[in-house]
């Protein structure tokens, strides 16, 4: 076992996820709590802990009602967990599946817990529909009123234009724009071809289904309301298909973004189980992988400095700078593909002279990557991106990658998030 | 929702216009509330009588009909009848030892017990008639003596109501390898308590179990032990994961990946381990093994497996293709011949332990047969003549691994529930007990036939349908 230099070493044990939803398909009727308390009984039923505590559990959804102010804890009281398990939630967009493991395993190196369970979920069919600022504004005051004259006074002052609800937009608040379209620049600028986004995306696509086809998922999803494999996968999709679609994001000539190479909306949850290695050895639990190190990085899209989906390429040189590893030194990289051309820009950010020297201040690139080794049981393309989940469903999968690979074998993950942010962590296999 | 014939069935004007009301079987490991009398035919035998006492019961002597002990009863009419002496109250069971029959004589003792007895037993009351194993009981007239009494005891099972059962035990004596009370008394338990509330009819055989793996008869017969149920997801087969997770196991719980969500709710609600696999994978047995392995130590092995997944594509054979065939011939019996290898290599970690046992899920269309159903039968007859073949295995038998069978009958599922309601109604009373059965009565059976005190039994297909017709 290589030297750590942390107190005590966090472990994943295992992980589960409910296989995700397309936007108003299989899940659309079903709430962030009923997500995720699916994919936290499936998780303890598979490591036979119905009836105990764990340290804690924290997750987090991006798209959220306000009914689920304290959507953890209630999903644990509504789950076989021990009711005097404490949870809490936590947001940072996409990274909030993967900050949520960063926060357990930090605490159960640190000493403070000797288990945790760490994800999110999220529902695009289930958004929250907020109503408009008028309506809003004329319901408080109804609500504060003391008298029936005062109440009526107040709904009096609806006016129609105030009915009109406010759905959530996938759009950045200081830009207005929508993460595509904040991508298809980035996209442009890199030169990123179409080909290489098609073919990203069909190989996303071949590999997922033969993950589920070879049984690799028996043991990191369970079914829910009837959906048993990823609803939006396509085994069957193709280069030649994906390129006749057309762009969705992007004006003109250079538009390559297509709905086929995009990421879609979806819904669905996913948990990670973290403890000590004495917790998990004590309850004849596997370790798979040992939790080594993260880094967040953000970057200032809104000026237009950089892109908004370029955060993780800063975090990782961060990183691997503080580990004393480079870029190589991976057997597997779960890049998370928000959009293909978000995994390609990326990549080639990292090839790049000038990005590493006058954007990351290194002396040389970092270099490429073997493709082999890239999202090998396909990602988010395929598998779809309910926000939250996508940092369990990654980090769960991971960590079997390296369990089979063998002790000391290593994988690197990095996941962009709205808001310019980029959450990215190493994973050892036990 | 209930149906017409429920809402026949519960209605009390129904119940005085004659419908047939089927009795609140007695369940789980409550013993008769009535004494357990003991009878002898043919002979003296100490064998029931000490198998009865092994289960801290302290049984009466039965009262036997003869023409010199009958009374004269007079009906309101004034018309008077010979009958027998009657008990003073009601009796929960009757247990007869005909091991030392031998002749046809002999079977009047059958009679004469079982008549006051029959009239006197309480609801859900038991009767369970002791022989000998017909071949080995030497004379011509001796192994037709003994054959009789399948007969009585059929024709008994049929005769009863309000819930009451009954079985033929069948032992061996004449052998080099006899019954003892010890090997009898997980069986006598099994059916003197509610566990058998839908056997009826049935004959049941006891040898002799290896010495080096005989256990006590308990409540909590898997307390620490590892057992796997597979298609535990869901009907019979969650009902059989909840009732060895009851009786102290631990329990790890199989199901295909699709059955995901119903299989965690039931590994969470009994405290036990899911494991999502496609038992027609090729390593189904590693994995399974490899996962008691893990989870227990290497040191853990399994005591029982239960082969319960299993599928229909029901069709006429004239409209039957390969696909349809086959699948269910690979999900119901190849499965688990394969998994069975695998699980047998006594030097495999997570392996079936010496002691344990192997039960497989048959069916009475195993036995019968079904229309449209020749590729469901046939998969349920070949684990028949599976379990017959491994436990005829000395290699198995020498390291105390027994092997059996149930066939259940029209147990209340999911499944029947979307039968068309005449069949279901037909197929629910077409039995002695004139309803249909529960998936915990499947259960309860199967825990009988796995228990460690049950190490005698092996061998056997136990239907579990309250003495259906069908196949009869």
């Amino acid at each position: 076992m290589p030297d750590s230099p942390n107190p005590r070493d966090a472990v994943i044990v295992g992980g589960n996820r409910i296989p995700f939803g397309k936007a108003g398909g299989a899940y659309a009727a079903a709430s962030n709590q009923a997500m995720l308390t699916a994919a936290l009984d499936g998780l303890v039923a598979r490591f036979g802990l119905a009836g105990q505590q764990v340290g804690e559990v924290a997750a987090g959804a991006v798209l959220k009602h306000a009914r689920d102010f304290n959507l953890t804890r209630e999903t644990v009281l509504g789950s076989a967990l021990a009711p005097t398990t404490p949870a809490y939630d936590l947001q940072q967009a996409c990274g909030t599946g993967l900050e949520t493991v960063i926060q357990v395993a930090n605490k159960i190196q640190l000493g403070q817990l000797d288990s945790g369970i760490a994800g999110g979920v999220d529902s695009a069919s289930d958004a929250p529909i907020a109503v408009g600022e008028g309506l809003r504004k004329a319901l408080l005051k109804a609500n504060h009123a003391r008298t029936p004259m005062q109440r009526a006074k107040a709904l009096a002052g609806i006016r129609p234009g105030d009915l009109a609800p406010e759905s959530p937009r996938n759009a950045e608040p200081r830009t207005g724009l929508s993460m595509g379209e904040h991508q298809a620049r980035t996209t442009k600028e890199w030169g990123i071809t179409r080909e290489a986004q098609d073919e990203l995306a069909a190989a996303s696509h071949h590999h997922l289904a033969q993950a589920w086809d070879s049984g690799f998922f028996d043991d990191l999803a369970t079914g829910f309301l009837r959906l048993s494999r990823d609803q939006g996968l396509r085994p069957d999709t193709s280069v030649d298909k994906l390129a006749t679609l057309q762009p969705v994001f992007g004006k003109g000539e250079g538009a390559t973004m297509t709905a086929g190479n995009s990421t879609p909306l979806s819904d669905g949850a996913a948990l990670v189980l973290l403890s000590s290695r004495e917790w998990a050895q004590e309850r004849n639990l596997p370790a798979l992988a040992r939790f080594v190190d993260a880094e967040v990085a953000a970057v200032d899209y809104v000026s237009g400095d950089e892109g908004l989906l370029m955060a993780p390429a800063y975090a990782v040189p961060r990183l691997l700078a503080r580990q004393g590893l480079t870029l190589q030194d991976f057997d597997y990289y779960e890049l998370h593909e928000a959009f293909a051309s978000t995994v390609l820009a990326t990549l080639k950010a990292w090839e790049s002279k000038e990005f590493c020297r006058d954007r990351l201040g290194l002396d040389a690139p970092l270099g490429s990557i073997e493709s082999s080794k890239l999202n090998v049981h396909g990602s988010s393309l395929a598998a779809g991106h309910p926000f939250a989940a996508t940092g369990g469903r990654i980090v769960a999968t991971l960590a079997k990658l390296l369990h089979e690979k063998g002790a000391g074998s290593r994988g690197l993950v990095s996941i962009c998030a709205a808001g310019g942010q980029g959450v990215v962590a190493i994973l050892e296999g036990c | 929702m209930a149906d017409l014939m429920q809402i026949l069935t519960s209605n009390p004007i129904a119940r005085q216009l004659g419908v047939p009301q089927p009795t609140n079987l007695r369940r789980g490991r409550e013993l008769p509330s009535g004494p357990v009398v003991l009878a002898t035919a043919g002979g003296a035998s100490a064998l029931a009588r000490e198998a009865v006492e092994l289960l801290g019961l302290t049984p009466q002597d039965a009262l036997v009909d003869t023409p010199q002990t009958r009374v004269t009863q007079t009906d309101d009419d004034g018309r008077t009848r010979e009958v027998p002496t009657p008990y003073p109250s009601t009796i929960g069971a009757v247990v007869l030892d005909a091991t030392a029959l031998t002749t046809i004589e002999d079977l009047e003792g059958v009679r004469g017990a079982l008549r006051p007895a029959l009239k006197a037993l309480e609801p859900s009351g038991r009767v369970v008639v002791l022989g000998v194993e017909p071949e080995t009981a030497g004379a011509p007239t001796a192994v037709a003596a003994q054959q009789a009494l399948e007969g009585i005891v059929r024709s008994v099972g049929k005769e009863l109501r309000k819930g009451a059962t009954a079985n033929l035990v069948r032992v061996d004596l004449l052998t080099d390898a006899p019954t003892t009370a010890a090997d009898l008394a997980s069986t006598m338990s099994f059916l003197l308590e509610g566990r058998s509330a839908y056997v009826s009819g049935q004959v049941l055989h006891v040898g002799h179990g290896a010495a080096a793996h005989a256990a006590e008869v308990s409540s909590r017969p898997f307390e620490g032990q590892v057992v796997v149920v597979t298609g535990a997801g869901r009907g019979i087969g969650a009902s059989i994961a909840e009732t060895f997770a009851r009786d102290g196991a631990l329990v790890v719980a199989v199901d295909v990946p699709a059955g995901g969500e119903g299989l965690a709710a039931v590994a969470n609600r009994i405290g036990g381990q899911a494991l999502q696999l496609d038992i027609t994978a090729p390593d189904a047995g590693e994995r399974i093994a490899a996962h008691v392995a893990q989870r227990f130590g290497e040191a853990a092995r399994i005591h029982t497996v239960v082969h319960n997944a299993g599928i229909t594509r029901d069709k006429l054979l004239v409209n039957t293709d390969e696909e349809r065939w086959g699948s269910v011939l690979e999900v119901n019996l190849a499965a688990q011949t394969r998994i069975n290898a695998v699980l047998l290599d006594p030097a495999l970690p997570g392996g079936l332990d010496d002691g344990g046992s192997i039960v497989g899920v048959a069916s009475t269309s195993g036995i019968a047969g079904n229309r449209g159903q020749a590729n469901y039968a046939a998969s349920k007859a070949g684990v028949i003549g599976l379990v017959r073949a491994m436990a005829a295995d000395p290699a198995l038998a020498a390291r105390g691994i027994t092997v059996n069978a149930v066939a259940p009958g029209f147990i209340e599922t999911e499944m029947t529930g979307k039968m068309p309601m005449a069949t279901r109604e037909v197929a629910r009373r077409i039995n002695s007990l004139q309803q249909g059965g529960r998936p915990v009565d499947v259960a309860e059976a199967i825990g009988y036939l796995a228990a460690p005190a049950s190490g005698a039994v092996s061998g056997q297909v136990l239907r579990v349908c309250g003495q259906s017709q069908i196949g009869a």
